[in-house]
């Protein structure tokens, strides 16, 4: 008889081995996917995780694509570990981040066509602004009446989605193209243009933001007194009132950053490889983030790793797609099935099996 | 083996042979035996991790032995669940009561039993068999509204409702007050008397001299010797249990002076829909003295800890250190002014389980040992300090950066009170101080509140266990339904008052006659 | 007002019984597994992926009931996938239902690629001669397809069930306390491992009424957050069967209402009417958790706590 036996104290080797573990299992369980559709999984696993980096003609296009889509996913995500770790469930980063990319694009746009240095600056406060108030409407709700974080954050994405829409047919249309839903095409407008900072390294002023809130998250968790307290609501709720942690305090506070963190992602977006407010701004990083944050082990050097990661089966699934065929659908189901494992496997880190002899009868 | 040899004439309801049963890390129980008669009432003592507790759930099959043997009426024995002790005719009591409290009591009943009538019969029943036994009960009513003493009488009723041929009780009478301890005899005299067998596990000597006919006394998962209780003194049991004579620690006089704690009208509303409220509050303690708080667990003593730390702050005149309001305070500038607290629950309140002791450290010694500066922790004092708190305490750990959920309850619960009392606070208030904890750690936690006592600091002991508060408090109050009775000196307090003053017979008021004819 | 006169109020009436349907049948199956103690936040996925299954199903052998059957067994396996997580292997509640979010809105898209505008076999209608002709109660009660009066029945057999069955009083005591129940020796993972399997399967049929009698067609994300409403729902209704129907009713009049609106041509541009269900979601939730003491009442007190029984 074997049984589960909880570790005095979480295995170390454990944290680290089973994201990799996980990345390992879904090749083999992605792979029997991708059978199943038809496709040689060895060709869809080379070509999702291996060409996007070394294919002698792909590489050279995907490689800077990597930064491009890494980049808010690591800066969204870093926001929600810290709340994770809280056990804060902000899963509506998605909505802070259309929020963000609204607020950011509509401060641009009021300056059209003017040229000066702050309309950028101005763009960047008005999108972290952004997302940090539309991530203060759940915050302040739990705070004051306890109403589930979860569920209003994540109401709220469908209400961002329907806003970004009203204001791409609505008040940021672009007025010089009639007919055409969608704003102004920010990229084509210097002052609030977020071009590549080295060109073709797809090195955008996101991913210096996702670089400094990484160093910003950890230096908070190791050092500062609020990673502390976030560890201990996250472990223990109730020691952590005894410490004079107010819960709300920090649902505010985690909400807060994560929110403005995703509205800072939403507005690089838009004035970058984006360029303009369309209907279907909304692309999914909100969500992926959360995988990508569990993935990362709720730390921000996991969360470098596993963002690149997740950029990868990205660019990898869009090459999958036109080389092999591989559908767009597939890939989301990878990714799930990665949060899957990983969930799964994270029972090692704080359980071992134990081998029972039987009862004497 | 040391077990006892059954007496000749009536054949053995249980037999129990070469249990043996480890942990990782613990022996819990080592080649047990010991045999029970029919109606007879067996003790089982023995000390907090005597492995008492391992025992009986092994005899009520809620985990399987590692090796040996049982014989219930001379067939073998060996319940692989509840479910199966229980058709063979094993009830069991838990000290946690293992009660719903959204559910009424006809329905916890119903739970325990196997083919349990409809619910409209079985309340008929309920009423039958507790009016028989002298233990009221509404069928009807939801369990979250009773109190501590009837929720006992609902596991009884629900484990007497199988007519078991052994009745497992552990550790019954260390919710109830001195009133209730004797209506519960009376019923259990009156239920061995229709010839069920009663195991009675306690660690408390005088109970088992007063009930029992034989006992069983374990240490250290090893029985250590089997006797007749009423044949021995409670000094002799208590060596054999304890295995070393403990000290008790020396109280000095009980100081003059200007109170150092005080709360005056301290009223808390219900946190929760069955929550506690406190009513009207007022105690004062002096520097260098020592209040005990008695009460039945659940009569407002985590609220009254919640209201003194800041968890739960309310009207800043309500709580005074040294004459300075303090009582609209958040949990850390309480620390700050002086006013210490350790709350009952070691694991996930005064402590977080999962991280080190030098991050529990920072729990409560943030502020005051200045481990936290412009907002950046500095581990390293934090980590000085819990080595302090190690030495100091004599805390049994491989080091400071162990999870707090490995260290023994005894151990842990040293940190705890270290951690505050090297604080070098004003007043300290703990709950429940040396709950589950084993003699020599529980020793050694009075002897550091006595001397916290003695340096000057005023020191509120809130505890259940009455014989401890006898032992350290100058002045006695009682915690009844949220509200504190006026505090008492200890000298000269007699067993009969300090019942009374814990609310005498809690919601027994209503008993039937036959309970108050009880002999005691 | 002239605005409203354009609606057929007995139109609008059994409109919202339909659409109601969808979150009634996933928010009663999500009422018997958090009953358990069990928070399954992944009632959206089950819920895609039971309408895609169900569609490919129902287009396949051309009968709708077993669509339908599909449809719940599929709702039904992911939970499953939930229940070997969060019971075997001791997951995150939150995060795993998250992920059987995401998971089950991939796999969708995944399955329904080839039947995008794809047409499926009508769902059947009750037709009860004399009592379906009926001037206004016809149309309002005797003239829906069979998981209108599945759901109801669901939530009058929950009832029974959690009032009176000794099960019904077994799950409610597992997600009351399983410290308390696995001392009595109930099975407390297998009771929450059937409760989570009834409540896939549940929202499994939700999905598939979306896709097979609502809509009817296949369209991918088409759930759109109906499953994150189902579980407002249960919060709203304090885990009493009967408000679950009362609160399906309130969106589903909500979305028909906007939808008329819509079609009515009012002013406010269509995507404010549309976020319109989610708004009252957050504030329904809002004024119920808002009394704290009363919104905790019913609640199952052991939800969302990982059960491990030790030693």
């Amino acid at each position: 008889m074997i049984r589960l036996e909880r570790r005095p104290a979480p295995s170390r080797f454990w944290t680290a081995a089973t994201p990799l573990l996980a990345v390992a299992l879904t090749m083999v369980a992605g792979g029997v996917m991708f059978a199943i559709l038809g496709k040689d999984p060895v060709a869809a696993i080379r070509t999702i995780f291996w060409d996007p980096l070394f294919h002698p003609q792909y590489a050279a296009f995907s490689r800077p694509q990597l930064l491009v889509k890494a980049g808010p996913l690591i800066l969204i995500a870093t926001g929600l570990a810290l709340g994770f770790r809280a056990g804060i469930w902000n899963i509506g980063a998605e909505g802070q981040y259309i929020a963000g990319a609204i607020a950011g694009a509509a401060v641009g746009l009021a300056f059209y066509p003017l040229e000066g240095w702050f309309v950028f600056p101005l763009m960047v406060v008005a999108g972290a602004f952004g997302g940090w108030a539309w991530a203060m409407i759940p915050a302040l709700l739990k705070a004051r009446f306890g109403t589930s974080e979860i569920l209003v954050s994540l109401m709220l994405v469908y209400v961002a989605d329907k806003i970004v829409a009203a204001m791409a047919v609505g008040a940021l249309r672009n007025p010089d193209a009639t007919g055409f839903p969608g704003s102004r095409n920010l990229a084509r407008y210097p002052a609030a243009a977020n071009p590549d900072l080295i060109a073709g390294s797809g090195l955008h002023w996101g991913g210096v933001a996702a670089l400094l809130a990484v160093a910003l998250v950890w230096l908070i968790l190791a050092r500062h007194r609020l990673g502390f307290e976030v560890r201990l609501a996250g472990l223990a709720p109730r020691a952590a009132r005894f410490a004079g942690i107010s819960p709300g305090r920090l649902t505010i506070v985690c909400l807060g950053l994560s929110g403005a963190f995703a509205g800072l992602a939403g507005l690089f977006e838009v004035a970058g490889p984006g360029g303009q407010i369309r209907i279907d701004f909304g692309s999914g990083y909100g969500f992926t983030a959360i995988i990508v944050a569990f993935l990362g082990r709720l730390h921000p050097a996991g969360i470098v790793l596993a963002g690149f990661l997740m950029a990868l089966t990205y660019i990898g699934g869009e090459i999958a797609q036109f080389v092999i065929g591989l559908p767009a659908a597939a890939i989301q189901a990878f990714q799930g099935m990665l949060l899957f494992f990983l969930l799964g496997l994270d029972l090692a880190a704080n359980y071992r099996l134990r081998r029972l002899r039987r009862a004497a009868p | 083996m040391t077990a006892t040899a059954a007496p000749p004439p009536p054949a053995p309801l249980l037999e129990v042979e070469g249990i043996t049963k480890a942990y990782p890390g613990v022996l819990a129980n080592s080649d047990i035996a010991f045999a029970i008669r029919p109606g007879a009432v067996h003790a089982l003592l023995g000390e907090n991790g005597a492995g008492k507790s391992t025992l009986v759930k092994i005899v009520y099959g809620l985990v399987r032995p590692d090796a040996g043997r049982m014989r219930l009426l001379g067939a073998p024995y060996a319940p692989a669940s509840p479910a199966a002790a229980r058709a063979a005719g094993v009830a069991m009591v838990f000290q946690h009561f293992s009660l719903f409290e959204a559910l009424t009591v006809a329905e916890n009943v119903a739970l325990g039993m196997e083919r349990p009538p409809p619910l409209r019969r079985l309340a008929g029943r309920i009423r039958a068999v507790s009016a028989a036994y002298g233990l009221p009960l509404d069928p009807d009513r939801p369990v979250a509204d009773l109190s501590a003493g009837e929720r006992q009488r609902v596991e009884i009723v629900r484990c007497l409702l199988q007519e078991p041929r052994l009745l497992i009780m552990d550790e019954p009478t260390s919710v109830l007050t001195p009133q209730e301890v004797e209506i519960l005899f009376g019923t259990l005299r009156r239920i061995a008397a229709d010839g069920t067998a009663i195991l009675y596990i306690s660690h408390k000597l005088e109970e088992i001299i007063l009930l029992c006919e034989s006992a069983t006394i374990l240490r250290g998962g090893r029985v250590v010797a089997g006797c007749d209780p009423r044949r021995r003194s409670a000094r002799e049991l208590a060596e054999l249990m304890v295995g070393r004579i403990v000290q008790p620690p020396a109280r000095a006089a009980a100081p003059a002076g200007a109170p150092v704690l005080e709360v005056a009208g301290l009223s808390l509303p219900a946190a929760w829909p069955h929550g506690r409220a406190l009513h009207d509050v007022r105690l004062a303690v002096r520097g260098g003295e020592i209040l005990g708080i008695g009460g039945v667990a659940g009569n407002g003593q985590d609220e009254l800890l919640a209201a003194l730390s800041g968890e739960r702050p309310g009207p800043a005149a309500a709580v005074r250190l040294d004459g300075r309001p303090i009582g609209a305070l958040a949990p850390a500038a309480r620390r700050m002014a002086g006013l210490a607290t350790a709350p009952e629950e070691r694991l996930g309140h005064a402590a977080a389980p999962d991280m080190t002791l030098t991050e529990n450290t920072l729990l409560t010694a943030a502020g005051r040992e200045r481990l936290v500066r412009h907002g950046l922790v500095g581990w390293r004092r934090a980590q000085g300090f819990a080595a302090r708190i190690i030495a100091a305490f004599d805390v049994r750990t491989p080091g400071t950066e162990v999870a707090a959920r490995a260290l023994s309850g005894g151990n842990l619960q040293k940190f705890v009170i270290g951690r505050e009392i090297l604080q070098r606070p004003r007043a300290l208030v703990v709950n429940q101080p040396t709950w589950g904890v084993d003699a020599a750690a529980a020793a050694a936690i009075r002897q550091a509140l006595a001397d916290l006592a003695g340096a000057g600091a005023a020191v509120v002991v809130i505890s259940q266990d009455l014989d401890e508060l006898m032992e350290l408090a100058h002045r006695f109050a009682a915690l009844n339904e949220g509200r504190l009775t006026p505090a008492r000196p200890v000298e000269g307090l007699t067993v009969r008052e300090i019942g009374l003053m814990l609310g005498g017979a809690h919601g027994m008021q209503a008993a039937r006659p036959a309970a108050e004819g009880v002999p005691a | 007002m002239t605005l409203l006169a354009g609606i057929d109020p007995v139109a609008v009436a059994a409109a919202l019984i339909v659409a109601a349907t969808p979150i009634l049948l996933a928010a009663i199956g999500e009422l018997v597994t958090e009953k358990a103690g069990v928070l399954n936040l992944g009632v959206e996925g089950m819920m895609i992926l039971g309408a895609v299954v169900g569609f490919a199903a129902a287009v396949a052998t051309g009968s709708v009931l077993l669509g339908l059957a599909a449809a719940a067994a599929a709702g039904a396996a992911l939970a499953g996938l939930f229940a070997v997580l969060v019971l075997g292997l001791l997951a995150n509640q939150v995060a795993t239902g998250l992920a059987l979010t995401l998971f089950g809105l991939g796999l969708s898209a995944l399955i329904g690629q080839g039947y995008i505008g794809v047409r499926p076999p009508p769902a059947g209608r009750l037709a009860v001669p004399g009592l379906s002709d009926l001037p206004v109660l016809g149309r309002l009660v005797f003239s829906h397809d069979v998981l209108v009066y599945t759901g109801v029945a669901l939530v009058a057999g929950v009832w029974a069930f959690l009032r009176f069955s000794r099960a019904g009083l077994i799950l409610r005591a597992v997600g009351e306390s399983h410290d308390a129940a696995h001392a009595l020796g109930f099975p407390v993972r297998r009771v929450r491992a059937l409760a989570i399997l009834f409540g896939g399967a549940c929202a499994g049929l939700g999905g598939a009424h979306l896709s097979l009698v609502r809509v009817p067609q296949w369209t991918e994300g088409m759930t759109a957050g109906a499953g994150w409403i189902a579980l407002a729902l249960v919060v709203f209704a304090s885990w009493r069967p009967w408000r679950v129907m009362l609160g399906a009713w309130l969106f589903g009049g909500i979305a028909v209402l906007q939808l008329n609106l819509q079609a009515a041509g009012v002013k406010i541009p269509v995507e404010y009417l549309a976020m319109s269900p989610y708004l009252v979601t957050i504030l329904v939730l809002v004024i119920i958790t808002a009394d704290r003491p009363r919104a905790a009442l019913h609640a199952p007190a052991a939800l969302g706590r990982p059960f491990h029984a030790a030693g």
